[in-house]
């Protein structure tokens, strides 16, 4: 009887470990930032964070499990909403009351997902279009959110918020700009548990489990994979991330109207710009996506529509003749792997012999 | 009466979701194409005749004549040159580089016309009415409605009764297959497209004249038109107008009980069919 | 004279080789037979004369010019029409409307037409108005050949009519070759089931791997030679 060596299952690669250090490095300068940035820099890091934890929960949905939703703006715009109505109707402080956007989401995509996943394909996508439509029509006729055309958060909230004072003091700034450090590193905190969890997702059974779902359903399920319940998990999980989202987004704005917080282009249609750029399926690629994507905007910012319309011609070309975005083209160039879950066997008895 | 009323206002103004919709119709069952610009391009149509008709002095049934085979070769060229190369199983190429299409259309009219309202003119038979027994409906929507059944009428023999309309139907089921019959799949599809915009041609005109148009209105047109066309079942056109009608009532009915549910109450009959008919109601036997 | 002739013709399915240097001619008139095991490449080979898969120009030559890289609808304009593997009718188009698409890329004045193939299968005529999937195997059958008929070809590429089919039902299929020989088409017929397309072919050749193993005329050839070619020397 041959003598069979020990196996585990290994993710690391040598590009991986070094970029494990790029990453904790970066959200250690991402943490300190505000002390020597300007309110103009927070700002708009605060922009670019919350649109890539949007960005990781749509490329989970569609690159990864297939769900390709054109009705994320649905979940943005309920939690946006569910934090306001903690607000304004129960009094809550409004860093709290993002966590009620989360669980307004998560509750909105249950009866959403029951309906959309009798439907296949593009029909999946139009149906929850359709539904993000019914919920922003909805919104407009609660009157006391402001109905049509929307309300603000009322000053007493905003002016005695949860940490606020404390941060005020710590950088010495006035209350506005410490609102917009809180802001940011709530948003740092959401895009990195994201982005922390996707990965770990995909690392275990069940991201296994999911690209299998992803690649052929029948044969998945003939290795007794449950696909529905995959994607009712992925797709709630993914609800109630875009619901903290729209919480956190509108409670650095401080003002809604259902025509912005459910707004197909800015959820959606930048956010599946900012993906397919970056690379579907991959998590560097949002990352990357983001990037580009507001480079491109602080390039073009006074053009007004050239913007936009370059962005679409970039979106058709890239999706033309680079299907799996930059990071595709540069990984297929290097085979450099910075968040690896390929998985890879490894015998016990020989040295770990990576790239 | 207000009743009857209503419902006949809903199933006229279905007639002219049913032109939206038919070209949808066509361009979806024969090659799945979602095509999220398909909104944007009735605007870009409905822009292209009202400049037929502000800067050559014409007619606006003329410019019709006109502004069509433009249209066509507009619909021709983007499923040539575009929009054939996203084909295959996955759905997101042509539903992306549609999307990115319906952004550059909506900017590029924004450039070229700036975002104010334009309407078509077309005299005074815009606010004629006409007496239908107790109940009067105006002329246009009449018109609309039965455009939309001439156009159903003609494309179902198109599709139903031609040589063409076996190559579309043979290249929808098994485009491999039906290169062996000397069908070459890209000339096809790229005349289902061509044809796809004179129908959106005549649905602009209609769109023009019956309210205000911007660019931005492209969107809007596209879900009713989607709605229609789900609802409807993929692969029948009787089925679009079936479904343009649904919408169209459901719409008046919810506007006749408060004008602020009007939009909400045809969402809301499109999911109610869907959850029922997850295929809509008269889908074909094989998909 | 050669119709049809195939030099050192090479397949490829991505980075898998089907066909290694295949070379085969067909002449005017003659009926071919083509047997082999699965997987032995003759659909392969199919695909390629019909223009199905892309070859090199020089690797296929047709009345005098090279076709190697010419389309499925060119090929099929040139008169090669194939019955293909099974039976691939069109679903949204019933049994008439399947045999009309058949001339949809060439219209030639010919034997064939609509009448002709009714004639030939009398029982596509009672079902002519139904859905083409609604026949039986063999029914189906007669259509997919009807449909390759109707552009009137030269030569006609029948991939594994038999398929799938009970014996009596194959007996009556290729009843009706002679019809079809007897206008001067030349067949290419490919079967794994030997029996019937000796009886029918003027020459047969035999397939594995991807090569030509046996190459003659069906009395020439001994059982056990035909064995060996089609299972390999070592079965």
């Amino acid at each position: 009887m041959p003598n069979i060596p020990s196996i585990r299952i290994e993710t690391r690669t040598r590009a991986s470990r070094r970029a494990a250090i790029f990453w904790a490095l970066l959200l250690l300068i991402g943490f300190i930032l505000p002390v020597f940035a300007g309110r103009g820099l927070v700002q708009e890091m605060f922009a670019i964070l919350t649109m890539l934890a949007l960005a990781q929960c749509w490329n989970l949905l569609a690159g990864y499990a297939g769900l390709v939703s054109v009705g994320q703006q649905a979940f943005v715009g309920i939690g946006a909403y569910a934090m306001f109505a903690g607000v304004i109707l129960w009094g809550w402080d409004p860093v709290p009351a993002i966590l009620l956007g989360g669980v307004a989401a998560a509750i909105l995509a249950i009866p959403t997902a029951f309906f959309a996943f009798r439907l296949q394909g593009a029909y999946f996508a139009i149906g929850t279009w359709v539904i993000a439509e019914v919920v922003r029509l909805s919104m407009a006729q609660w009157k006391t959110l402001g109905g049509g055309t929307g309300t603000s958060l009322p000053r007493e909230a905003t002016a005695d918020m949860m940490f606020v004072p404390q941060i005020a003091a710590l950088l010495g700034v006035r209350d506005a700009a410490a609102r917009d450090v809180l802001a940011y590193w709530l948003a740092l905190a959401l895009a990195t548990g994201t982005i922390l969890g996707v990965y770990a997702l995909l690392r275990s059974r069940q991201g296994l489990a999911l690209a299998a779902v992803r690649d052929n359903r029948v044969a998945a399920r003939s290795v007794g994979v449950d696909a529905e319940r995959m994607n009712w998990f992925v797709f709630v999980t993914a609800a109630a991330i875009t619901g903290l989202c729209g919480g956190l987004i509108y409670m650095q704005t401080a003002r809604i109207s259902p025509d912005a917080a459910f707004a197909l282009l800015d959820w959606t249609g930048f956010i599946i710009f900012i993906v397919v750029i970056g690379g579907i399926g991959t998590i560097e690629g949002p990352i990357l996506g983001v990037i580009v994507f507001f480079v491109l905007q602080r390039m073009l910012a006074d053009y007004g529509s050239w913007y936009s319309l370059l962005l679409g011609l970039i979106g058709i070309a890239v999706m033309l003749y680079a299907p799996r975005g930059l990071w595709g083209l540069i990984h297929d160039r290097t085979g450099v792997d910075l968040f690896p879950i390929r998985r890879r066997l490894v015998f016990n008895d020989t040295k770990d012999t990576d790239d | 009466m207000i009743w009857v009323d209503t419902i006949v206002q809903g199933v006229l103004l279905g007639g002219l979701y049913a032109l939206f919709a038919a070209g949808l119709s066509l361009v979806f069952g024969i090659m799945r194409l979602v095509n999220l610009a398909h909104g944007d391009l009735i605007i870009l149509a409905a822009y292209l005749i009202l400049v037929c008709v502000t800067v050559l002095g014409l007619h606006p049934l003329l410019a019709v004549l006109i502004a069509a085979p433009v249209m066509f070769a507009v619909g021709w060229g983007l499923q040539r040159f575009v929009l054939t190369r996203t084909l295959g199983d996955d759905i997101l190429p042509p539903l992306l580089v549609t999307f990115g299409l319906s952004i550059v259309i909506q900017n590029a009219l924004l450039e070229g016309f700036s975002a104010d309202s334009q309407r078509i003119p077309l005299g005074s038979v815009e606010t004629a009415s006409v007496a239908l027994g107790p109940i009067s409906v105006g002329v246009i929507p009449l018109l609309t409605f039965a455009s939309a059944i001439v156009v159903i009428l003609a494309l179902n023999h198109l599709f139903y009764r031609t040589a063409l309309g076996r190559a579309f139907r043979a290249v929808s089921d098994d485009a491999t297959t039906a290169q062996l019959m000397g069908i070459r799949p890209a000339s096809i599809f790229a005349m289902a497209t061509g044809i796809a915009m004179v129908v959106v041609t005549i649905a602009a005109i209609y769109l023009g004249v019956r309210a205000n148009f911007d660019p931005t209105i492209g969107p809007a047109r596209l879900i009713y038109a989607f709605e229609a066309v789900i609802i409807g079942g993929l692969g029948s056109f009787w089925g679009t107008l079936a479904g343009g009608i649904i919408i169209g009532v459901a719409q008046t009915l919810g506007g006749a009980i408060n004008p602020e549910w009007q939009i909400l109450s045809g969402h809301l009959a499109f999911l109610l069919v869907l959850l029922v008919r997850p295929r809509g109601l008269f889908p074909r036997a094989f998909d | 004279m050669t119709l049809l002739s195939t030099h050192g013709l090479t397949a490829f399915y991505g980075s898998f080789q089907a066909l290694f240097g295949v070379d085969l001619r067909i002449d005017a008139g003659e009926t071919l037979a083509i047997i082999g095991a699965n997987g032995a490449g003759k659909s392969t080979l199919m695909r390629a004369l019909s223009g199905i898969l892309a070859s090199s120009p020089d690797m296929i030559f047709y009345d005098g010019a090279s076709v190697g890289a010419l389309t499925a609808p060119e090929m099929m304009a040139k008169g090669i029409a194939m019955v293909p593997e099974g039976r691939k009718l069109f679903p949204s188009l019933n049994v008439e409307e399947n045999l009309q698409i058949g001339t949809y890329g060439r219209k030639t004045t010919g034997p064939w037409n609509l009448s002709a193939i009714y004639a030939l299968f009398p029982i596509l005529h009672e079902r002519r108005l139904q859905a083409s999937t609604s026949l039986s195997g063999g029914q189906q059958q007669m259509v997919a050949i009807g449909r390759a008929l109707m552009s009137n070809p030269r030569l006609l590429l029948c991939d594994e009519i038999s398929l799938g089919l009970a014996p009596v039902v194959i007996k009556d299929i290729y009843a009706s070759l002679p019809a079809i020989k007897e206008t001067g088409t030349s067949v290419i017929v490919v079967e794994q089931d030997i029996t019937q397309s000796l009886r029918v072919a003027n020459r047969v050749i035999c397939m594995m791997e991807g090569r030509i193993t046996l190459q003659g005329t069906p009395d020439s050839l001994t059982r056990s030679a035909i064995h060996n070619a089609y299972f390999g020397a070592h079965a």
